[in-house]
């Protein structure tokens, strides 16, 4: 209503050219023309699609094209089969390591964050290198990190006296190697958004915090880290959604003809190989709708749980 | 006597500077041995990658590493173009930036605008349904996108791999509100000059959000550039293939040495890392202000 009110005034305002200018059509027909080429394209490539998906998940594709309606069989397969399981542990795994980047990103944006600290945007930069880089790029230099015959990892574990492993091609050792660099590639993003968040808590409370004799460990314990918490949880919400998905780096890493890929694979390589490799694609839907569902009701229980540890700033 | 204690207390005074100084210099010591050490870390694999991309295959290939190689064979990186289809492939990761970032900006942009500040039927609801995509996880359209583009005859072609990426919720997200951000005046008195829409939109609105634009152009470079799993879907012809999935199909790959395929790699992320060095404050505030991921 508020958006008829305002429209009276601009349409006097306004020599009386237009035709039909009355009611919510405020501006015409010109918001058509704003709007169609991105809505059309929207739903062509996005909101058909997912409906398109949705309704693949309860068929089955033939092997010379054509589809069948299988009902709910597509999903009774699914969870039946020890590899999603497989899928969701390794997607699990990676998520949690790479989540421990989260405290970790705390401390270096608040290290980042010491008033007159120099070289702090060279630090900046280096953090955030990773984050920018192509993942498939910077994968081909870890494989080689972890080469197991002469990578520079396992040179330095036997300095200190560690066998190391044949990291990429070992069972349990692929999805904590993958995970390392997902760690590696994300910590500076969640660093630079908790700078972010650090540069709007008012300095005057670390002034009274000081004044109150409060020694810098007790400064960060007790005034940044509550004040932050609105940001170190979007930060989380963020990583575990963009964990789940994970697939670049694991594909370039390990190279999808991995002996150990079927033990070390994620949910999203476990929906590639079904629905473009194995040409599955009524249970690759349905594997794209567990996907889809499993963040859901991750991110759900995060907010649910938001109230118990986040601040209201 | 009075000399004595002049100095004595220069001494003092002299000493206290270094103490005070020193008092807050471990703190900084601190953050900058953790920051040293961690940004290390952090830049260790772009260093490695350039030592190795300059190495000779058998130094590449030694136990104990080759933390430099005598002579730096520089002629690994035209090695690439040989024994790799870089160039094609090259071309093709320009041409589907530049392409969708254009798009991006021209179509989000148009929307957001819309969007933010005209009044029309189903708005609310129009809007909701853009951004109801950004729920939604990619694998949930990709097979359907597959489908539209392969019935399209756009396999293996540059529409197939730009096509989805031209259409963004996140970037109209990102312009609406950038839009919703400014005075309600500056509109109002470009329609008393009898400005219409479009041209309110042109000359008045769009200059002021250009630092917005700039952002989204900047998120759309780099996911364009980087993506993997779209382009991988839709081509199989290496030549036609962008860098991001070109490198990875070398993945396990025993026909091409390593020093080249790090050269490869180098020159495929450069673009980007010197682009990022460059614009540094610009990329880093506009990702932490949009959160993308």
């Amino acid at each position: 209503m508020s958006g008829f009110q305002r429209a009276v005034p601009r349409a006097a305002g306004r020599p009386a050219t237009r035709r039909g200018g009355s009611g919510v059509h405020t501006d015409g027909w010109w918001p058509v023309l704003f709007v169609a080429p991105l809505l059309i394209g929207v739903a062509a490539f996005y909101l058909w699609p997912i409906v398109q998906t949705f309704w693949f998940s309860f068929t089955t594709f033939g092997v010379f094209g054509g589809q069948t309606f299988s009902g709910v069989a597509n999903y009774v397969a699914l969870v039946q089969d020890p590899e999603f399981y497989t899928s969701l542990g390794n997607t699990l795994i990676y998520t949690a390591i790479v989540l421990l980047g989260v405290p970790l990103a705390v401390w270096l944006a608040a290290l980042l964050n010491t008033p007159g600290l120099r070289f702090a945007s060279f630090y900046r930069v280096l953090f955030f290198l990773p984050y920018i880089a192509m993942p498939t790029a910077v994968a081909l230099v870890w494989r080689l990190i972890f080469n197991g015959d002469y990578g520079v990892l396992n040179w330095f574990l036997s300095l200190v006296g560690l066998p190391g492993p044949y990291w990429v091609s070992t069972p349990g050792f692929a999805i904590l190697a993958v995970s390392i660099v997902g760690l590696w590639s994300s910590l500076g993003f969640s660093m630079i958004v908790l700078a972010a968040g650090l540069k709007a808590i008012p300095p005057e409370l670390y002034e009274a915090a000081e004044l109150d004799g409060a020694s810098p460990a007790r400064r960060f314990r007790s005034v940044t880290v509550p004040l932050l918490t609105p940001t170190i949880f979007f930060v989380t919400v963020v990583t575990v959604i963009s964990s789940f998905q994970l697939f670049d780096l694991l594909y370039a890493i390990m190279g999808p003809r991995n002996p150990a890929m079927p033990s070390s694979m994620s949910l999203v390589f476990y929906f590639f190989q079904a629905g473009f490799v194995d040409n599955q694609q009524g249970f690759a839907a349905a594997i794209a709708m567990a996907i889809f569902a499993l963040i859901g009701l991750v991110t759900l229980v995060q907010f649910r749980l938001q109230r118990r540890w986040v601040a209201d700033v | 006597m009075s000399s004595a204690v002049s100095t004595r207390s220069a001494a003092a005074v002299r000493t206290r500077t270094p103490a005070t100084r020193s008092r807050r210099r471990p703190r900084h010591a601190v953050a900058h041995v953790v920051l040293g050490v961690g940004g290390f870390l952090m830049a260790f694999p772009f260093l490695w990658q350039i030592i190795m991309s300059l190495s000779t295959n058998s130094q590449v290939r030694s136990v104990v590493p080759t933390f430099w190689p005598g002579t730096l064979q520089w002629h690994n990186y035209v090695d690439v173009f040989a024994q790799l289809p870089f160039l094609p492939q090259l071309g093709v990761s320009v041409t589907i930036t530049v392409i969708r970032t254009v798009a991006q900006i021209v179509l989000c942009t148009l929307a957001g605008y819309a969007f933010a500040r005209m009044r029309f039927r189903g708005r609310n609801l129009l809007l909701g349904l853009v951004l109801s995509i950004l729920l939604v996880p990619s694998q949930v359209y990709l097979l359907s996108q597959y489908q539209i583009v392969q019935s399209l005859g756009w396999l293996n072609t540059i529409p197939g791999i730009v096509a989805p990426g031209l259409f963004s919720a996140f970037g109209t997200f990102l312009m609406r509100t950038a839009f919703m951000n400014l005075p309600n005046e500056l509109e109002e008195a470009a329609r008393i000059d009898g400005a219409n829409p479009w041209q309110i939109f042109t000359r008045v609105m769009m200059p002021l959000v250009r630092s917005n634009i700039s952002v989204l152009a900047i998120t759309t470079v780099l996911f364009s550039w980087n993506e993997l799993l779209w382009p991988l879907v839709v081509t199989t012809y290496a030549n036609l293939q962008p860098l991001a999935a070109g490198l990875a199909t070398l993945s396990g790959s025993v026909t091409v040495d390593y020093p080249i395929i790090m050269a490869a790699s180098l020159m495929a992320t450069a673009p980007v890392l010197i682009a990022f060095i460059l614009l540094q404050r610009r990329v880093i505030d506009g990702i932490a202000s949009s959160g993308l991921k």
